[in-house]
């Protein structure tokens, strides 16, 4: 379909800026949609595509911009206006009503009522629910209840339910996550079926070759950058890429160069079933070894079976050439493991407890005197010490956790866990939306542990940041390490290429 | 970068030690006193006040280790249940020859015991301790009426009675109040100066980051919920030589009567924050106002009527304080 008379686009967005926090998340993002068409948006984690849809959901308003339907300018403040608009999403999780059956579900909001008595017309309902699947062909009854059905089956029903209300617009929000080879196949060929009559659809999915398979133009979003839209067909995965992480390094990460000592960790067939398998590698003194994959590459997963959150069901892990058995956090402690998680404010923090409680929750035995009695002097000064030297900014020690900025709090994370005084410190995602003043520092820190023997495993999103920090670089993709870089052959398009599973060509 | 060990502002340590709660519950506590004194003449006899204690020692007891449940973001509605379970087992080894001081250690054993299932279930099954407690509940109080059915045991020693009814020596304090006195300091103090009390309160905060910073939280569970059946059944001890007899609905009702002063203390049922003077300040409020009503021959349901006005107020108000103080911050 080129050279084509594409009718008029039914959206167009322009120039939407979005700000969260002082980070921009969409800067000047221009977005077009034409009816028949189905339009891939792309982008590296963070790069705004899920912003970008909220702000078409109605979800999250653009602080600048101008949204244009049917080449109308209008305003979608909430996600019913959105829905008025004919605009419908589905996304990998289906929200639904587990305890109603299919048919309440498609018309949920909006029943079809009798004319005189407004009570439900059920049959009417069941009947039009019936329609509808058929010509999904989805073979269901419409009685079914939603409990129990298949994360497949479920979006299915969340398309009925856009159809049911004549949805022009279709937003499928990494739809084949967590769907089977053949299930994708099916979404697919219903997703071409709604395309062919006309409806507008908007496909997200970090993996390329669905992309390629299933889209007609693509656009690529990068740091809140609109970067360009073309066709699928006149594309290649390669320049996609680029297209996607094409950005030059600078000299923020200053990871100087350190002789490795011996291996403190070494983890070999690691598997947990439906999570990740057959992980194994080293970890060496003095090595930052960076984990790169996309979000749900099971990174953390990882990180937490070694840590004793969530243990492995198979493989074998060694600390310092002793085979150790990791049942909980407190065992890991005790083996000089520290793990400074993902989510800061609810795993690593205790938001309404003060820095030096926070600083010192893992070492507290430490200060406990006779009978248990806490020494609060010592506890206060180590906790100074430790906050001095990460220069974590705050009124004074007695501040809340929840008072400090995103910086700050995760100093304070990073405070608590060094001062267990770990030989093997796993990072995860350490700067993200942290400034980046701080982020320099966390940086500047890592390198310097490095250069004292410590083990560093980071996990992080950010390319950048992998490419610049680490000796070595392990990529996960879908539970499974993919390959692996020497700092030396790593690039932005390698790694990327490896994490998407899309082989290179 | 300036030293962070800087104390806080004295306008901010002020403002927070002005505005705790156990300030709210001395002066309810001074009103109390004084309405109760307008109604009896006899009512500021120091006699009489060491005796108005007698009524109210046995849910103090059990307050305390509610205070550390409650905290740590639990609850345990299973006390009076336990409490009545070790009372009855204690009163019929008792009955059936056991040395009576004997048969005292068998019901604390009893109670801890209790206790101990309740803190397995709650930590290593992971069952909210609403649900696992309440079918303990149950199942603690059936048990004591399938021990002793609709039968009374009474008889027992006079050194026994002593520790429910006695004074100490020859003081008007009564045995019961010493042996709350001591053991609210032993509790306060572990509370508010040890490490394991650090842990309730971080635990009570956030679960999830205790056991991503290594802290040992089901153990710190299973402790305390085995301390409140500890004290439960002491309680109960206490409860028997009071009254000189038991029956196994002895203390039905009591565990409601505990957690409302725990939360009339200023403990947030959500956990996380609160304090052992609030508790005992609350525990003594309500032992006054009962008291006063109890002059005043007011009728056993209307003091719960009361007792439970004060407690809606005593979760209303702080929300509402916090609200007005939000919008005048604007």
């Amino acid at each position: 379909m080129d050279g084509e008379i594409r009718s008029e686009p039914i959206l167009k967005l322009v120039g939407i800026r979005k700000a969260f926090d002082g980070t921009q998340a969409l800067a000047g993002v221009d977005f077009e949609l034409c009816p028949g068409e189905i339009h891939a948006l792309v982008g590296e984690n963070g790069a705004g595509k899920s912003t970008l849809i909220k702000v078409i959901t109605g979800v999250h308003r653009p602080d600048a911009g101008e949204i244009l339907f049917r080449g109308e300018p209008v305003v979608i403040t909430n996600p019913l206006d959105a829905q008025r608009l004919g605009i419908a999403a589905i996304y990998q999780e289906p929200t639904l009503f587990p305890d109603l059956d299919i048919a309440e579900n498609i018309f949920m909001g909006h029943y079809p009522l009798r004319r005189f008595t407004r009570r439900v017309a059920w049959r009417q309902l069941y009947d039009q629910a019936a329609r509808t699947l058929r010509v999904l062909g989805m073979d269901l009854d419409p009685r079914t209840r939603v409990r129990g059905l298949t994360v497949a089956q479920l979006q299915m029903v969340e398309i009925a339910k856009a159809l049911s209300f004549n949805a022009r617009i279709l937003i499928m929000d990494e739809p084949t996550s967590t769907l089977t080879l053949s299930e994708v196949a099916e979404l697919f060929s219903t997703a071409r079926q709604l395309r062919d009559a006309g409806t507008a659809i908007i496909f997200i999915s970090h993996r390329l070759e669905e992309v390629f398979g299933l889209a007609d133009r693509v656009t690529v979003l990068r740091d809140g950058h609109y970067v360009g839209t073309c066709n699928v067909s006149e594309v290649t995965p390669d320049e996609l890429i680029r297209m996607m992480v094409g950005r030059t390094l600078n000299d923020l990460f200053p990871k100087s160069d350190v002789k490795q000592g011996s291996v403190v960790l070494r983890v070999e067939g690691l598997t947990k079933e439906g999570v990740f398998r057959d992980i194994s590698f080293e970890l060496h003194q003095g090595e930052i070894l960076g984990l790169a994959g996309l979000a749900g590459a099971r990174r953390t997963d990882v990180a937490q079976a070694i840590f004793g959150v969530a243990p492995a069901d198979r493989g074998k892990i060694w600390v310092d050439g002793q085979q150790v058995a990791i049942r909980h956090p407190k065992e890991a402690l005790a083996l000089g493991i520290a793990y400074v998680p993902e989510n800061r404010q609810q795993h690593g923090l205790i938001l309404p407890m003060n820095i030096t409680h926070n600083v010192t929750l893992p070492i507290l035995q430490q200060f406990a005197r006779m009978g248990g009695w806490l020494d609060s002097r010592a506890e206060a000064q180590t906790a100074q010490e430790i906050t001095t030297r990460l220069d974590v900014r705050a009124a004074g020690l007695w501040q809340l956790a929840s008072a400090l900025s995103g910086g700050n709090q995760q100093k304070v994370v990073l405070a608590k866990w060094l001062t267990t005084r770990p030989r093997i410190l796993i990072l995860d995602e350490p700067t993200r939306g942290i400034d980046v003043g701080t982020k320099a520092a966390v940086h500047e820190l890592m390198s310097t542990l490095a250069s004292q023997g410590m083990a560093i495993l980071m996990i992080s999103s950010e390319l950048p940041e992998i490419l610049g920090m680490s000796d070595r670089i392990l990529v996960m993709n879908e539970g499974r390490l993919v390959n692996q870089f020497t700092r030396a052959e790593a690039t932005q398009e390698k790694i990327m290429l490896a994490a998407t599973g899309s082989s290179s060509a | 970068m300036t030293s962070l060990t800087k104390a806080p502002p004295k306008r901010f340590i002020m403002l927070s030690l002005l505005l705790r709660w156990e300030w709210l519950l001395v002066l309810l506590i001074i009103v109390a006193c004084f309405v109760n004194a307008s109604l009896s003449r006899y009512f500021l006899d120091v006699d009489n006040l060491f005796d108005m204690t007698f009524n109210f020692m046995e849910k103090s007891l059990v307050a305390l280790p509610m205070t550390f449940i409650i905290i740590s973001g639990n609850i345990d509605l299973s006390v009076a249940s336990n409490l009545a379970m070790s009372a009855v087992i204690m009163a019929t080894a008792f009955q059936s020859g056991l040395n009576i001081w004997l048969a005292v250690l068998l019901g604390l054993c009893i109670g801890t015991i209790g206790g101990l299932i309740n803190g397995l279930l709650v930590s290593r099954l992971r069952l909210p301790a609403l649900a696992v407690t309440l079918g303990t509940y149950a199942l603690y109080r059936g048990v004591a009426f399938v021990l002793l059915g609709d039968l009374v045991v009474k008889g027992f020693p006079d050194s026994f009675i002593y520790i429910g009814q006695g004074n100490v020596l020859n003081t008007p304090v009564p045995v019961p109040l010493l042996l709350f006195s001591v053991m609210a300091v032993v509790f306060g103090l572990v509370l508010h100066r040890t490490a394991f009390g650090r842990l309730i309160y971080a635990i009570g905060n956030n679960e999830e980051a205790c056991r991503y910073s290594g802290v040992a939280v089901n153990r710190i569970k299973v402790i305390i919920f085995a301390l409140s059946g500890f004290m439960s059944a002491l309680a109960g001890v206490i409860m028997t030589a009071r009254f000189g007899s038991v029956r196994p609905n002895i203390a039905a009702g009591l565990e409601l009567d505990v957690i409302t002063a725990v939360v009339l203390g200023g403990v947030d049922i959500f956990g996380g924050q609160g304090s052992i003077l609030g508790v005992v300040l609350a525990l003594f409020l309500m032992g006054i106002t009962r008291f006063g009503m109890s002059l005043k021959n007011v009728p056993g349901q209307v003091q719960s009527t009361l007792i439970g006005f004060l407690l809606i107020l005593a979760i209303l108000l702080p929300q509402l304080l916090r609200r007005f103080a939000l919008r005048s911050r604007g």
